[in-house]
């Protein structure tokens, strides 16, 4: 079939050999194309080129603090979930140059940084990531301030997501309402099934990239029921295990009752809870940098010894941090407890009146990240437990 | 002016004078000042460096601007030395892990000293020492530390123009790991168990080791909040010995208050 575009809503198969095709047609039109590969034992995002580098018949088990690769005679191409990366680092880099400014005859003259990176596409990320995005949206785009390098690596973005047919223990989208399946934000969503790929298309741009891939043909309505069907299952077995025994399982099935956990939390700010949770934080900061909702930025003027060149530098920043509440009055969240506190406040409540939204999306990462485990489901119920 | 310089500097007379002493310590924080290749000219540029014996040869008497101390106290002449610097200098830096913690010789402070000069010198009667090796800050006032084993040297330059300019210096004191996430290592810790103790120290190398995949032994001494006995029990936990967490902790910054607390307080339980 030769076409220019595939329209949007519309569903395609194709061989998995095939996917090589989709690699190589972003590629061609102009993208870094990044995708899920093993790096120092565990999935991470890097660029890709082959689909050799994906990690096929390899499946992530995590827990608190606790991740490991495992190799797995079923699984296909994306049965691990989400790794410590996510689609963050390429809208909101880690480090990043704002400015350049230069004392010039007594003033300063001020150079924006023009965005070079080529236009990303992202083969790989599930729902949560997809909800995360549209969170980070809010913060960075909407409103009066708009972040102008976010928007331009927003709107080049392409994204190849992938649906969910298996969940890690330390999932939660079925609470949060964010997944498992995802059904917008994408350019393009594959199913993966045993011998082939159900790929949605979600946008224009989605449908001319794929309709240049070689080998698509249309999806007969069996194969698409079975694809939702796999999302249907999943999201089935993610509900009922959260509400088995957790002594029936290895590892404790996470779920997160939402209700009404905006005053739950902020009418429990002297709960004794938050000074044993306190006991056990190590003030690290892994949480929020792995969060893909995490914003905080710091923004530090680096000027060379004749102070008259200086770069406006912005890094990744967290509230478990002083100087993130460093005021000239001193620091004002000055104890683990006070940090925990408002990562957490602010996650699930605060966020609710800033931007009409959590701030989680039940990904699990700052559960499987934190090195001692500390998990915000448990924190959440113990407080419900014996709320005033 | 100087009693010991037989030349006349041509520079502007007002620059800040540098002054570099060293105490117990190996010397590498020292060389990390002239691995500054490209900076040092401009460095130069804006200080006098008037005492520096490791770089040059011409020394100018003090009092100095701003004094950078490599090294720890283990004798009682250096003892008596370095108050007598901390009165020739108005900013006294200490840098590295020996300076600022004792370094990794304090490790005699656990020990019996008398014993190791036995069993090291042919002739012991030679040596004059005291039983500890102590941070400089246990002697005089310090003005600021600049950590890390050896010292980081874009922390040092940022010192130097921080100090050039008149601002606070800007050197992060949250953890390692912040290092890490940033540049995308994954978690040594996490992924594959290994005792790291990068969520208790101070950021500021760059978070290197774990990005070889091996874990961060703790260079930069405490972060600012810093919660060892919580993360040496999740380490117990997985089956991590007592005696490999105490040489773990007990390293360059062993004898650091929080480190040496931690290492303490497992011992103590180790003989329970
Ligand atoms: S708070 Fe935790 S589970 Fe929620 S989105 Fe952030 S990292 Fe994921
Ligand atoms: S909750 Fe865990 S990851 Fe977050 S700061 Fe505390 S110890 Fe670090």
């Amino acid at each position: 079939m030769s076409v220019s575009t595939i329209p949007v809503g519309s569903t395609v198969s194709l061989q998995k050999l095939r996917l090589q095709g989709l690699i190589d047609a972003l590629t061609n039109a102009g993208y870094q194309v990044i995708g899920p590969q093993i790096a120092d034992g565990a999935v991470v995002y890097d660029e890709l080129d082959s689909l050799e580098q994906l990690p096929l018949g390899v499946i992530d088990e995590q827990d608190g603090g606790r991740y490991r690769l495992e190799r797995s005679n079923d699984a296909g191409y994306f049965d691990h979930v989400v790794g410590p990366h996510s689609l963050k680092r390429y809208l909101f880099p880690p480090q990043e140059t704002l400015q350049q400014l230069h004392l010039k005859d007594g003033h300063w003259n001020v150079e924006p940084t023009p965005i070079h990176d080529k236009p990303v596409a992202v083969i790989g990320a599930r729902s949560c990531d997809l909800h995360a995005v549209a969170i980070q949206d809010r913060v960075f785009l909407e409103g009066p301030y708009v972040d102008p390098g976010y928007r331009v690596r927003r709107e080049r973005l392409f994204v190849v997501s992938v649906q969910c047919r298996r969940a890690a223990a330390t999932c939660f989208c079925h609470s949060m309402k964010t997944g498992p399946r995802a059904s917008r934000g994408f350019d393009l969503s594959l199913t993966e099934l045993d011998d082939s790929f159900v790929i949605e298309v979600g946008s224009d741009q989605g449908g001319q990239i794929l309709a240049s891939v070689e080998g698509w043909k249309a999806s007969s309505a069996a194969i698409v029921d079975q694809a939702k069907e796999q999302s249907v299952q999943l999201e089935r077995t993610m509900k009922q295990r959260a509400d088995a025994d957790p002594a029936a399982g290895t590892s404790r099935p996470r779920q997160l009752d939402t209700h009404d956990v905006h005053d739950l939390l902020l009418n429990n700010l002297d709960h004794p809870r938050w000074e044993q949770v306190a006991e056990r934080c190590l003030a690290c900061a892994n949480c929020t940098m792995v969060c893909p909702t995490c914003f905080c930025s710091s923004v530090t003027e680096v000027a060379d010894l004749t102070g008259e060149h200086v770069r406006r530098e912005r890094t990744w920043a967290s509230c478990f941090t002083a100087e993130h509440s460093l005021l000239n009055s001193g620091v004002v969240r000055n104890s683990t407890k006070s940090r925990y506190r408002q990562w957490l406040t602010h996650k699930l409540a605060t966020w609710i009146d800033q931007y009409d939204t959590s701030g989680c999306v039940g990904c699990g990462r700052c559960i499987t990240w934190c090195p001692v485990g500390i998990d915000l489901t448990e924190e959440v119920a113990a407080i419900r437990e014996t709320a005033s | 002016m100087s009693k010991t310089s037989n030349q006349k500097s041509t520079e502007p007379a007002n620059k800040p004078t540098v002054a570099v002493f060293k105490f117990a310590s190996c010397d590498g924080c020292q060389l990390s000042l002239l691995d500054a290749e490209d900076e040092l000219l401009a460095i130069a540029h804006h200080v006098e460096i008037a005492y520096f014996l490791e770089a040059r040869t011409r020394t100018l008497d003090g009092p100095y601007d701003i004094g950078l101390v490599e090294g720890s106290i283990t004798t009682e002449h250096d003892a008596e030395r370095i108050r007598d610097i901390r009165k020739q200098c108005r900013y006294l830096v200490t840098i590295g892990a020996c300076a600022t913690a004792g370094g990794i010789q304090s490790l005699r402070n656990w020990a019996d000293v008398d014993e190791f000069i036995q069993q090291v010198y042919a002739t012991p009667q030679y040596i004059s020492t005291l039983a500890t090796s102590t941070a400089i800050a246990d002697h005089v006032p310090v003005d600021f530390e600049l950590r890390g084993c050896p010292i980081n040297k874009d922390q040092l330059v940022e010192l130097i123009t921080a100090l050039v300019i008149g601002r606070v210096p800007r050197v992060p004191n949250y953890s390692v790991c912040v290092e890490c996430k940033r540049r995308g290592t994954v978690c040594v810790a996490v992924a594959k168990g290994i005792s790291c103790l990068g969520p208790v120290t101070q950021a500021g190398c760059g978070a290197i080791c774990p990005a070889f995949n091996r874990d961060c032994f703790g260079c930069y001494g405490p972060q600012e909040f810093v919660n060892v006995t919580s993360l040496t029990r999740r380490y117990e936990s997985q089956g991590e010995s007592r005696e490999h967490l105490v040489r773990l902790v007990r390293n360059f910054n062993g004898y650091a208050p929080a480190f040496r607390a931690a290492s303490d307080a497992l011992e103590e339980q180790s003989h329970e």
